[in-house]
């Protein structure tokens, strides 16, 4: 998984039955200083996060696991909206 | 399958179900000579790691599941084993 910060989101009206009332939520991937990293992606939103909120992310066939046994074409799936980081610096 | 040094933890109170009572930690994967390699990556834990430990973490759905014994949930990362040493023969 990785983190990353919720920026924003993404309207089809047009698209495949199963992502249906779901939400398509535009993610910027973040270090853990909160920091930008990297490109931002779309990932399908499994908890209710919103704009501006830090995420952690599943990617690959286990990001549609949430609607297990739903079969919905995402790679990418908000699995938890993040409360607190701590990093212990060497 | 990854080497990784443990820096940190995440707290997250919506979360998916399945990720419900396994510590979500932060590991910084390692290069064999024990340099970072890449950003850091978030996994559950199946093996009760810790903050300082260099571990092993698998990087594929089916075993990150099996590890914590959550079939059919959004895991793609796991912390499977505490490493005690690393001999490289060259």
């Amino acid at each position: 998984m990785f983190l990353a910060r919720v920026v924003g989101n993404v309207v089809a009206t047009v698209k495949d039955p199963a992502l249906t009332a779901k939400t398509i939520l535009i993610v910027q991937p973040i270090d853990t200083d909160g920091k930008n990293s990297g490109q931002k992606m779309l990932a399908l939103d499994s908890v209710g996060a919103g704009a501006g909120e830090t995420v952690y992310c599943c990617r690959g066939r286990e990001a549609s696991f949430p609607w297990y046994p739903d079969e919905v074409p995402t790679e990418t799936a908000i699995v938890a909206i993040v409360d607190h980081v701590q990093v212990q610096k060497a | 399958m990854l080497i990784g040094k443990v820096i940190g933890d995440v707290v997250a109170t919506q979360k998916a179900p399945s990720h419900e009572g396994r510590k979500i930690l932060i590991v910084q994967p390692l290069n064999i000579d024990g340099t970072a390699r890449g950003d850091a990556l978030l996994a559950l834990d199946a093996v009760d790691a810790g903050v300082g430990d260099r571990v092993l973490v698998v990087t594929e759905g089916w075993s990150a599941m099996t590890a914590v014994e959550r079939p059919f949930s959004p895991i793609d990362m796991a912390v499977v084993g505490v490493i005690d040493s690393v001999n490289l023969v060259t």
